[in-house]
């Protein structure tokens, strides 16, 4: 993620329009300061217009801001400009700014010397500033000599960040891999005619031989080593050089951008690196640990703040409308039916999803349309994970001192730092989770994708304005934390899932629930059960589970735990049904088993309803 | 919002286009502005480097990456035939001699004295750029290629496979709702567009690979039949570089699904004359329909190029794009302004279809194609 470069404005900030560029729709908000505290007062939306016929950006920004003109009575445009600071309370804002992912967002090219290690950390680094890496190459990666030049050759990427070696370690494979790249002539996405952005930031003694195979040929950068040393990575340089590269070179190539620029108050940011600024800045100020999940069309981002370690990945052809047809291809259909509590013969389900990824704007209209999409994005959802699971972990190739303790252990370095027993809180955000008719959808989503253990708060993020609130932190901290809290953010409420596994009907733990109005509760949860409680957005209730002796809380197997619960807009989840979360083998049961599940917790409408 | 709706696909007898032919890196033009060009004609050329291949002749020799130049007898830039030698040992019993021989015929380009490495490269490879299209030259993008302007009907489809191909339209069904069987598809259709009506079977794919048709243009297909012809399966829509035999152009969607009647009405129309098509789709950051441009030199009496739309009306004629009534065409019989919650529980924007029969269903906005012009 690039961190907050703070902007500084000498005005003061009382209304602020924001956008964010996406592939299809740019999406408007506006911030007004009410007393003393900002809120987020209207939204307007419209297509966006980087390609033909409009192939300018900032028609589909002014047509956005336009439908916030019309609600709001405030008028913001005066032409093409929009009005800045503001001239009355009625006219004018004080500072426009904007997040762009239009045009398929950022994509990088990384290349290391250990695929593991520098390789790795490079990758990590491309990805925190909010880019999609297509590929990494590395010494050891595998591939021929020839392969990876033909490989550099035919990818097409917006800039390439190479690093490798540690300071002053040997310069012989960061050299070479400079050599491929020279001899590849690798030839940027947008704009045939200019040279492509590179970053070296690897070992700083080669640097000079690196500047004089690749100086020619591409508008190199050179920074800061991104792992200085094997056991510390160091990629706030190279974000940095990452983000000025893609306003002052990609952004500079995509059409209308220039005007955008001009247009915006603050820097425009890639739309993932806004969300992971607001998402580490959450964990920061709450002592969280957390996992944010955003499910777009084309693609999915999952960020990770775990012990202060900020962790991006994007699984870039996972998501629900675009990419939809890739989910069934990666999780295979077996995986998405286990979710659908209905028959559905193949070819139909095969030829439905495919006709959502041609026509990728259209929406479920029936009940048995919304829930086959809300089990492909359980899939997405839990594929997106696994892949941040392997790429959020700690330092490869690092030395580690081991007592005798550890001999049976046999852990490797490299270990993943998702821990889901740690995890405090999960934050979902795209137009599946946010806008899911029952937000018990959302929740239980969220809940069989991840399989969080013990104790997890769940969000969501209300109409997708993460993005408008991570550039807005860059400058005015509290005008972005106020409008988080109060209007962005909905708590859904706490899911309480046991780990360990039993027959249905066992008794997987005793509970007793004291509610915030006084009432107790005192009862059992079996295994193979879903139970949902509600307790108000703003209250919280304590709960002591008493887990039969092969079932653990986070405490130990068999070992009672207290613990003050969240409410949320949907309250308390029980969920009994066993780590690791198994459905039944045979179709029926299977049935049965989704069915008794969804209408504990009144999951779709019923019949009678 | 104001721009609530799907636009639809272009079906259209008469209009402009202008097709940017681009080189993938700078060459030349070999067209000026105003030249009538034909589809298969070469407007711009490019020398495409040829491949590197890398030799580390340190490894190799069992030397010091700084001392190849020593042992080297070719020297940067300079031309190698396949198997001559590019660098050997000199020691004192010839029986230890190592020769190093070059795999390609090619140029040295480069050495470097970090890694030991020598970079050999193949001779460029002329790539053509063809026209695509049989119209006029209306714009150079100097060293880059041209834009092409044709006046012509135009069919977009939904969804394709295949690259660009071009031949003589040929109808092989009756209707629009009759599917494209393997007795449809005869000898004479080689090199030819074949447009067939509701459904695309495996067995007319293997029918139309063997007779070597050109393109096909039907409604739907199973995606299944899509996956067994690709040998994989398709994840994300970015299509246009498969060989499979032929370019297909679905009009519909994936299913059995008539093919809309307006645009079969068009492509019967224009059955004998060429058409050019390209599979490529892609649904992702710059949207890509695949297309049917039948150039035409003429323009028809009361043809009018039609304008861009900007919204939905009341009687406007639209195709539903979504289960449970997919592929169902009728009119707006109704435009509530006010949200609308569907089965789903969702509030959304919707209207009122009525169908020929005078049933009316409501759905989604965004559930809806407009059928341009119809």
């Amino acid at each position: 993620m690039v961190p907050a470069e703070s902007v500084k404005i000498d005005r003061p900030l009382n209304v602020i329009v924001a956008t964010d560029c996406g592939s299809t729709t740019t999406k408007a908000i506006l911030i007004e300061k009410i007393g003393d505290e900002f809120r987020q007062t209207y939204r307007g939306e419209a297509p966006t217009t980087v390609e033909a016929p409009f192939e300018d950006v900032t028609r589909g920004v002014l047509n956005a801001i336009a439908e916030i003109e019309e609600l709001s009575g405030r008028k913001i445009l005066d032409g093409d400009k929009i009005i800045t600071p503001c001239r009355d309370a009625k006219t004018g804002v004080d500072i426009y700014i904007s997040t762009s992912s239009a045009g398929g967002g950022l994509q990088m090219m990384v290349t290391g010397v250990v695929q593991n290690m520098t390789g790795e950390s490079a990758q990590r680094a491309a990805l925190g500033a909010g880019a999609i890496v297509i590929d990494v190459l590395a010494s050891n990666d595998g591939r021929l000599p020839h392969e990876k030049i033909e490989r550099i050759r035919s990818m097409r990427p917006d800039m390439i960040l190479m690093s490798g070696g540690t300071d002053g370690g040997a310069v012989t494979h960061v050299v070479e891999m400079a050599e491929y790249v020279a001899a590849a002539e690798p030839r940027p996405r947008f704009g045939v005619t200019y040279k492509l952005p590179l970053i070296y930031a690897g070992n700083t003694v080669a640097q000079p031989q690196v500047k004089k195979i690749l100086g020619e040929k591409t508008a190199l950068e050179v920074t800061e080593n991104i792992r200085p040393v094997l056991e510390r990575e160091n990629p706030a340089p190279a974000r940095h050089k990452i983000h000025d590269l893609f306003l002052e070179h990609v952004m500079q190539q995509a059409p209308g951008y220039k005007k955008l620029i001009e247009m915006a108050g603050a820097p425009i940011m890639p739309t993932p690196a806004a969300v992971g600024l607001i998402m580490e800045t959450i964990a920061r100020r709450e002592h969280l640990n957390l996992i944010g999940v955003d499910i777009g069309g084309a693609t999915t981002d999952v960020f990770s703040v775990f012990e202060g370690v900020f962790n991006r990945t994007v699984s870039a052809n996972l998501g629900m409308s675009y990419s939809i047809s890739n989910v069934l291809v990666e999780a295979g259909l077996a995986n998405i039916m286990r979710w659908v509590p209905f028959t559905i013969d193949e070819q139909t389900l095969r030829n439905r999803i495919k006709n959502k990824m041609i026509r990728p704007t259209t929406i479920p209209q029936t009940l048995d349309e919304l829930q086959i999409e809300h089990a492909i994005s359980r899939e997405a959802l839990r594929l997106a994970l696994i892949h941040h699971k392997s790429l959020a972990t700690a330092l490869k190739g690092v030395q580690q001192e081991r007592t005798i303790s550890d001999v049976f252990e046999q852990q490797t370095s490299g270990k993943t730092l998702i821990d889901m027993l740690k995890l405090d809180l999960i934050v979902g955000s795209g137009g599946i989770l946010s806008h899911a008719p029952r937000r018990i959808q959302s929740m239980l989503m969220m809940v069989d994708a991840y399989e969080p253990l013990g104790f997890t708060m769940l969000s969501v993020d209300s109409i997708f304005m993460m993005p408008h609130l991570g550039v807005l932190s860059t400058i005015d901290e509290k005008a972005a934390t106020d409008v988080f809290v109060r209007d962005c953010m909905v708590y859904l409420g706490t899911c309480v899932a046991p780990i360990g596994q039993g027959k249905d009907g066992e008794r997987c733990a005793d509970y007793e629930i004291a509610f915030p109005d006084g009432k107790t509760v005192k009862d059992q949860l079996k295994f193979g059960e879903l139970r949902l409680f509600l307790i108000e957005l703003t209250r919280k209730a304590t709960i002591t589970l008493q887990p039969a002796k092969q079932v653990n809380l986070g405490a130990g197997p068999g070992t009672p735990v207290t613990r003050e619960v969240q409410g949320g807009v949907v309250g308390l989840l029980l969920d009994g049904r066993g780590r690791p979360l198994q459905l039944p083998a045979d179709q029926p049961s299977r049935i049965a088993a989704l069915t008794k599940w969804f209408s504990a917790v009144g999951l779709y409408p019923t019949a009678s309803e | 919002m104001a721009h609530s709706y799907t636009p639809g696909l272009t079906v259209t007898d008469y209009t402009v286009v202008r097709r940017r032919r681009v080189l993938p890196l700078p060459g030349t033009v070999l067209v000026k502005a105003g030249d009538q060009v034909r589809s298969d004609q070469a407007v711009a050329r490019a020398e495409l480097p040829g491949k590197v291949y890398p030799i580390n002749l340190a490894n190799q020799l069992s030397i010091a990456p700084d001392e190849i130049k020593e042992y080297l007898v070719k020297k940067e830039g300079d031309l190698v035939q396949k198997d001559e030698i590019l660098a050997e040992n000199k020691p004192l019993i010839k029986w230890f001699k190592t020769e190093i021989r070059s795999p390609i015929t090619g140029t040295i380009e480069s050495l470097s004295t970090v890694t030991g490495q020598v970079l050999l490269r193949e001779p460029p490879r002329i790539l053509d750029l063809l026209a695509y299209i049989d119209g006029t030259v209306v714009e150079m993008i100097p060293r880059q290629g041209v834009v092409v302007e044709a006046t012509c009907s135009l069919v977009q489809g939904i969804f394709g496979i295949g690259g660009e191909v071009w031949g003589e339209v040929v109808v092989a069904v009756r209707t629009p709702d009759e599917p494209l069987s393997p007795t449809h598809v005869k000898g004479e259709m080689a090199g030819k567009i074949v447009v067939g009506g509701s459904f695309l079977s495996a067995e007319t794919m293997a029918k139309a690979k063997e007779v070597g048709v050109a393109g096909i243009v039907v409604g739907g297909i199973h995606d299944k039949d899509l996956r067994a012809l690709l040998g994989y399966d398709l994840g994300v829509a970015i299509t246009g570089t498969e060989q499979v035999g032929f370019t297909l152009i679905l009009t519909e969607g994936f299913g059995t699904i008539p093919m809309e009647s307006k645009t079969f009405k068009l492509l019967s129309a224009h059955v004998g004359q060429k058409a050019s098509i390209s599979g490529a789709t892609q649904i992702r950051a710059g949207v890509i329909r695949p297309e049917i441009i039948i150039p035409r030199a003429v323009k028809p009496a009361g043809a009018v190029t039609q304008p861009q739309r900007e919204g939905i009306r009341l009687g406007d004629t639209v195709r539903i794009i979504r289960d449970p009534l997919f592929g169902r065409i009728g009119e707006v019989s109704a435009l509530p302004s006010d949200l609308t919650k569907i089965p789903t529980e969702s509030d959304v924007r919707v209207l009122e279809v009525m169908f020929p029969d005078g049933s009316r269903a409501v759905i989604p906005r965004t559930n809806i194609e407009v059928i341009e012009g119809a």
